[in-house]
């Protein structure tokens, strides 16, 4: 959805920092940041919370939200 | 239309009721008579929630009309326990977690009741073509069967 | 909150199979369901349906049905606000139909009159005049380009252009160079697979009372899986102000996810608004089962390709699920989900979500993962006859563990599908001889499981026992499960613990109880809300003896001064403690509030021996052990329910349970008769092997364990009967007709 790149770079220190960075940086995927994303920290993942902190060293992967039955 | 007065007994208490022609048994037990314990759960006696006895019988009291109990004998969950004794059967199921959400459990209980006063010494197998007419959709029926031969356990002992 | 570093922490309560607190008074008949309560003065609420799948409403007459005998009100969705956000405007239009039926039995009006023969009467009076249009309910037909189209503009950014609006959402995971993986592979397969629809089959209906007056200020009494949940959806239907309306969740006869929406309450409001007076409304079985919330039905296309020792290469799947007649967002759950399982270097798996004309689908259980996962399991098994390759040697060989990169993005942790796997392979069931038209399979199955926003509140009370207050519907025995941990934690017997749900006046936001996140959010929050009444306990003790707060240490139920130190005190009851609060200050509580993350993923695997009678296409299953992680199981008896009752739902999707609709768009089988779920004498006793990994992301090492165990039984019944019957099913229910079929052919 970012012009077909799978991988992106933005600076960031917080979840809230990375998803206001990419709808910049990458309006296609505004649409989808303003209905909801999780984000998952070195394999953990976070919901909604804006303030998890994002270093350097961690691997971000980001996912529709999820839900459950 | 007018409606129709019916002399029975519920579990062992004599009871009057007025009810229209077309109203199963259940509708009167749970709309006029204030026991909620028989559940619907289809309304086609395809689930059992509304399990009671009729005269010693195991019926569906959704496909029982309300004026067919005039001088009969019905016995529902409410009836079970014995004031504050809960039948073997309650107390099993609670001890060996044979109910989850619960809404199946006194149609089974009176199912399991009618099985082990017919035959008290079940194999597995007869317990669950018995059963069979209950429909569960928490617990897999697995711990209900043993529960139930828990229970037929003991009361072959007492 | 990480694990606690208590190494081989020796748990009292936790781990102990305790007797729950409503087990008296769901034996008895005495608990209250949703359609147990009256209240003075209510009205019966009943509700008029639409008889065809797809039609323009040209006008609604009511004028009859108002003046019928004992009628006070008739409401249509004129009666209903107008929210502005599309997921609310959607649950609106579900309710009560807008410009179009959508769906057949989607609701058009209600009435509510002073008894139930006079409610059902007067419907029949309300004249609906239609204008029939084309349908379509299948998922493949609808995103033909030319297929009637359901509702239009609802396509998300994410569709490319020039297919059917029916097609409102697209979505791609995956890494790796797949046409590099598929050029390593000896053997590549590909299938095609259908899926129909099913119900949750909870046997209890929808109910609900509800109480609305025309200052805004109401009351609803239903059966669901989140009371928070009632009140946003009610209130947003209605224009009414969530906290003006209060909503008690009654004990519920089962949910599995199909309670977590509303259909009635919202209309039973608009009713009592109308009426002046409370309205009660339960839902009939057919009612449930057209108007409800099934599940998708489904149509994938998988591709994997394999070594000759047994190595998956790539993996490519692509998804159709159609959710009904409103956008819905599952295909990506079944996307991610489907090959969770696997340590891949190439994968890439497609879905997309379409519109038909058929009820709008909720949750059930893992929501898009058993239908995925039965597809590509039923490939890799297919791969393993083709190759001679054991199916258990071949999932550890390719089996996801800490560090693998799974296939939706991110990457393990601590996870317990290579334990579950050797579970399988060490057990008796693996290795027992098998008669003439018997067949073993297996599958494995996964969901991730969240955490959610989550508020407790625990009070000590002045006679020593302790309450507390939490927000989420018990599904599977939560209750017994919360009392243990705060037992655990506070040092005291289980049976001083009383944890009851409250309604949505006592408590902050909950989510609703659903992704097997009740066990995990609500104990974390219980745990951590103990925490902060032990440490204002310490602080009272710590007056009391003179000390600093920090020289008192909390043990077994005691506070104890923490070393020599501190002097010599005797150590203080909880209920010593709690004799005395007035002196010390006050009555004691604490509480947590939180949005849980950190919920563990649980890995299942089952286990089936089938027989298949070559006469009559019937299957029996013989023989049946799961294997699941439970991270920590906190109450073994309600794990093991859990694990029991999820396979026996797979059972019954796998063999028997669809939804069937005609030519003309209706559903045929709304009633239990004919949508035949699994009864006791279809089944034998179900094994269960807890498996224990801790999850890092909980004190105790919990992880959610009641999605999981829907997921393994389609693939793995379908797996068994292809050695039993040498046919190889690709569409779902194999009913004894299809299975009769395809071994004929």
């Amino acid at each position: 959805m970012a012009d077909g790149q799978e991988w992106v770079e933005v600076e960031a220190s917080n979840f809230k920092q990375l998803l206001d960075e990419l709808a910049i940086k990458h309006p296609g995927l505004a649409p989808q940041i303003k209905r909801g994303v999780s984000l998952s920290l070195d394999g953990v993942i976070y919901r909604e919370a804006w303030f998890t902190e994002i270093g350097p060293e961690n691997e971000i992967i980001l996912m529709p939200y999820m839900v459950g039955g | 239309m007018k409606m129709i007065p019916v002399e029975t007994t519920i579990n062992g208490d004599r009871t009057e009721f007025l009810c229209n022609s077309d109203e199963s048994l259940l509708d009167v037990l749970r709309d006029r008579l204030g026991l909620t314990g028989a559940k619907e759960g289809c309304g086609t006696g395809d689930c059992g929630a509304c399990s009671v006895t009729l005269n010693g019988r195991l019926v569906c009291s959704c496909l029982v009309l309300g004026v067919e109990v005039d001088g009969a004998e019905v016995e529902t969950i409410e009836g079970m326990a014995d004031g504050e004794m809960l039948h073997p059967l309650q107390r099993i199921f609670i001890e060996e977690a044979a109910l989850q959400c619960g809404i199946c459990t006194p149609g089974i209980l009176i199912a399991a009741k009618s099985l082990l006063e017919k035959n008290p010494d079940p194999t597995d197998t007869e317990v669950r073509y018995w059963l069979a007419g209950n429909l569960c959709r928490c617990t897999g029926y697995d711990k209900i069967i043993k529960a139930v031969q828990k229970a037929a356990a003991e009361m072959r002992a007492a | 909150m990480a694990l606690d570093h208590q190494a081989k922490r020796d748990f009292k309560v936790v781990g102990t199979r305790v007797a729950r607190p409503d087990g008296i008074d769901k034996v008895t008949g005495k608990a209250a369901y949703g359609a147990d309560i009256t209240a003075p003065g209510m009205l019966f609420g009943r509700i008029l349906r639409s008889p065809h799948a797809h039609a323009r409403i040209k006008s609604i007459d009511v004028s009859e049905a108002a003046k019928a005998p004992g009628v006070k009100a008739v409401v249509t969705s004129a009666d209903l606000a107008s929210p502005d956000d599309e997921y609310y405007a959607d649950i609106r239009d579900n309710c009560l139909a807008r410009e179009k039926v959508l769906y057949d039995g989607h609701a058009v009006a209600a009435v509510a009159a002073t008894s139930k023969a006079a409610a059902k009467a007067a419907i029949r009076l309300i004249k609906v005049d239609y204008e029939i249009l084309p349908h379509v309910t299948d998922v493949d037909e609808a995103m033909k380009p030319d297929a009637p189209v359901v509702q239009e503009g609802r396509a998300l950014e994410n569709v490319p252009a020039g297919m059917s609006q029916n097609v409102t959402s697209h979505f791609e995971f995956g890494h790796g160079d797949l046409d590099a993986g598929f050029a390593k592979a000896d053997k590549i397969i590909e299938r095609t697979f259908k899926t129909a629809a099913t119900h949750q089959g909870y046997i209890e209906p929808q109910a609900c009372m509800a109480s609305l007056g025309t200052d805004g200020r109401g009351e609803v009494w239903c059966c669901t899986q989140g009371q928070y949940m009632v009140r946003a959806n009610c209130a947003e239907v209605l224009g009414i102000e969530a906290s003006q309306l209060r909503v008690i969740s009654s004990e519920i006869g089962g949910g599995f996810g199909g309670k977590t929406t509303t259909f009635i309450e919202p209309v039973a409001l608009a009713l009592s608004r109308k009426s002046g007076k409370p309205v009660k409304i339960v839902m009939t079985r057919e009612e449930v089962l057209r108007a409800t919330g099934p599940t998708v039905s489904t149509s994938m296309d998988i591709k994997i390709g394999m070594t000759n020792e047994g190595r998956i290469t790539a993996a490519r799947g692509e998804l159709r699920y159609q959710g009904g007649a409103f956008p819905c967002g599952t295909v990506e759950f079944g996307a991610q989900a489907a090959f969770a399982a696997y340590d891949l270097e190439a994968v890439q798996t497609l879905g997309w979500n379409v519109m038909t004309n058929r009820p709008k689908e909720i949750a059930y259980r893992a929501p898009g993962a058993p239908t995925s996962i039965y597809a590509v399991e039923s490939v890799v098994d297919e791969l393993c006859q083709e190759l001679g390759l054991d199916p258990l040697d071949v999932r550890l060989l390719n089996a996801a563990r800490k560090g693998t990169l799974s296939a939706y993005g991110p990457t393990f942790n601590e996870i317990g599908l290579v334990a579950t796997l050797e579970a399988a392979k060490a057990h008796p069931h693996y290795n027992a001889p098998l008669g003439p038209n018997q067949g073993r399979g297996l599958s494995c199955g996964f969901w991730f499981n969240f955490g959610g926003n989550t508020c407790v509140s625990l009070n000590i009370n002045d006679d020593g026992t302790i309450g507390v207050v939490e927000g989420n519907p018990d599904i599977g025995g939560s209750r017994a499960s919360i009392s243990m941990m705060a037992a655990e934690e506070l040092g005291v017997p289980y049976d001083k613990v009383r944890t009851v749900i409250a309604d949505t006046t006592s408590l902050g936001f909950n989510d609703v109880t659903d992704g097997s996140r009740v066990t995990f959010a609500v104990g974390l929050a219980t745990i951590k809300a103990a925490r902060a009444a032990i440490q204002e306990m310490c602080k009272r003790v710590a007056k009391i003896w003179g000390i600093d707060e920090d020289a008192v240490l909390w043990e077994d139920g005691f506070a104890k001064p923490s070393g020599p130190n501190a002097g010599t005190h005797p150590p203080m009851s909880l209920a010593e403690i709690a004799a005395i609060a007035g002196n010390t200050g006050g009555p004691i509580a604490g509480h947590h509030e939180v949005n849980a993350d950190g919920a563990g993923v649980s890995f299942g695997v089952h286990l089936v021996d089938t027989e298949v009678d070559p006469e009559t296409g019937a299957t029996k299953i013989l023989r049946y052990t799961i294997f699941q992680d439970a991270g920590k199981a906190v109450h073994p008896d309600y794990v093991e329910g859990q694990m029991q009752g999820g396979a026996v739902q797979g059972i019954g999707w796998a063999l028997n349970e669809e939804y069937i609709y005609g030519e003309d768009g209706r559903l045929q089988n709304a009633g239990f008769l004919d949508y035949r779920i699994p009864v006791a004498s279809d089944l034998p006793s179900i094994e269960t092997v807890i498996l224990e990994i801790p999850n890092p992301g909980h004190p105790y090492g919990v992880r959610g364990v009641g999605e999981t165990p829907i997921v393994p039984p389609l693939a793995a019944i379908s797996n068994a009967v292809s050695r039993a019957a040498g046919v190889r099913m690709t569409e779902l229910p194999m009913s004894p007709p299809r299975l009769l079929k395809a071994m004929s052919a």
